[in-house]
């Protein structure tokens, strides 16, 4: 079933998170005004990119990463162009000219500028091919998301949609109980600290706004980034079993336990046998 | 005689009105009007503007009302009246609308401000080629995966049966629950 939709109603931030949570492999079509842009995935990790028709192999990204100069470029180009990505990465490596960690780092800087251009699209359309994969000449890189989600939505400005993300301030939230979120390799702000240390199901977005003196805007912001990196959730301030109770009560009939789940048990079966 | 009330929420055109059409044994009393905005009328002819409401007699002693919210959010003022004293709360989403994700969340956010009831969330119009998998849609809602997250067809009674179902087994859950 399909994976597509529109870039006004469906963020790029957006699109990250949900491939970083539903750890996806496949590659994600985006169709801008001007350019197609297609970032691959592996397990829910950044793989790949290519914008547009601009030139991504290993040589162009080396040279705009200041790792080989201009003529060295058009040596490569002249005398090497039937060598693979992996192939070119593998003689460099091996003539000692660059190590394998200067190679992924031009490649990881590549890859998440792409993004970070990505992120300014608001106009567009999207979807999302499972399992598809750059050919297998390419190198592919494993890069975790959250950091680039938590950017993406650092860029989110609107207080209207920050408003709809975050409707009360009055809940509270908690960390996720997710193995591969890790939060010492995040790259938080301060700000963005500060708020997580008072993060527990017993303080309100409210209270924790007011703690670290912060106004709606900059606290919703703050936690936008954290929803979507998938780092927290949002839920019902902790004490609220009386409440519940008291919500029970008022829409039951019966005041009584017992009584009570009976008349649940009633409507079971009634809408069994429609 | 006892009734109790369940609440069918969502965004515009999620599916609600036919919902509870499907289960209920009088015709649904809908307000519906005719819709005035271009955008909107893309999508449907008529919405609801005040609420829906369907009735299931279970015996002699007791009635279930379901109430469907209006969708459009400038009827929100009458979620609040509509979410009082009910025992709890169905959200809908259009599975091939990805555009009215995020306005559903918003939804479920306020319902759960207003009444800590039980809730489940019903995928509609999964039996169309262009509907998000569940999967994808529980990440995108940003559910939990304790919150029940459920396939359905509005105009098919035995999802939306499955749907209510659902719904009762929550509740009695938490009643059980709240009892240890």
């Amino acid at each position: 079933m399909a994976l597509r939709g529109n870039l006004r109603d469906f963020t790029v931030t957006q699109l990250l998170n949900l491939i970083n949570l539903a750890n996806k492999t496949g590659t994600l079509l985006v169709e801008g005004p001007n350019e197609v842009a297609r970032i691959a995935f592996r397990d829910g990790k950044l793989a790949y990119a290519q914008l547009g028709q601009e030139d991504n192999r290993l040589a162009a990204i080396l040279h705009r990463a200041n790792r080989l100069t201009t003529g060295q470029l058009r040596v490569i180009q002249m005398r090497a162009s039937s060598l693979s990505d992996k192939e070119l990465g593998l003689s460099l490596i091996n003539a000692n000219y660059l190590t394998q960690e200067d190679v992924l780092n031009a490649l990881h800087a590549y890859f998440t500028d792409i993004i970070r251009r990505l992120f300014a699209w608001v106009e567009g359309t999207f979807h999302f091919e499972n399992e598809m994969l750059p050919p297998e000449d390419r190198i592919t890189v494993r890069l975790d998301l959250e950091n680039l989600i938590i950017e993406g939505a650092r860029q989110l400005r609107e207080f209207e949609q920050l408003q709809d993300e975050i409707p009360s301030l009055d809940m509270a939230l908690r960390f996720t109980e997710r193995p591969g979120a890790n939060l010492q390799k995040m790259n938080l702000s301060v700000e963005e600290w500060r708020v997580v240390s008072y993060i527990s199901p017993r303080n309100t977005i409210q209270q924790i706004a007011a703690a670290c003196k912060m106004n709606d805007m900059e606290i919703r912001r703050i936690i936008y980034g954290l929803l979507q990196a998938g780092l927290v959730e949002v839920v019902r301030i902790e004490n609220v079993p009386a409440a519940v109770e008291k919500a029970r009560a008022a829409a039951m009939p019966a005041q009584n336990k017992e009584e009570q789940k009976s008349l649940v048990n009633r409507l079971i079966s009634r809408i069994r046998s429609i | 005689m006892q009734t109790v009330k369940m609440v069918v929420t969502g965004p515009f055109s999620a599916g609600k009105t036919e919902f509870i059409r499907s289960v209920s044994e009088i015709d649904v009393v809908s307000t519906e009007r005719k819709i005035t905005g271009d955008s909107e009328r893309t999508v449907k002819q008529a919405t609801t503007v005040a609420m829906d409401f369907g009735r299931i007699t279970v015996d002699e002693d007791l009635v279930l009302y379901l109430f469907g919210t209006p969708g459009q959010k400038r009827f929100d003022f009458m979620w609040e009246i509509l979410s009082e004293g009910m025992l709890g709360f169905i959200v809908m989403v259009d599975s091939t609308r990805p555009e009215t994700f995020r306005e559903a969340r918003s939804i479920l956010e306020t319902f759960r401000a207003y009444a800590p009831t039980p809730y489940v969330v019903a995928a509609n119009k999964q039996d169309a080629s262009e509907a998000w998998e569940l999967e994808d849609m529980r990440h995108a809602l940003r559910l939990d995966s304790k919150v029940k997250l459920l396939p359905c067809v509005a105009t098919d009674k035995n999802t939306v049966k499955n749907v209510l179902l659902e719904l009762l087994y929550s509740i009695l859950a938490e009643m059980e629950t709240s009892e240890k």
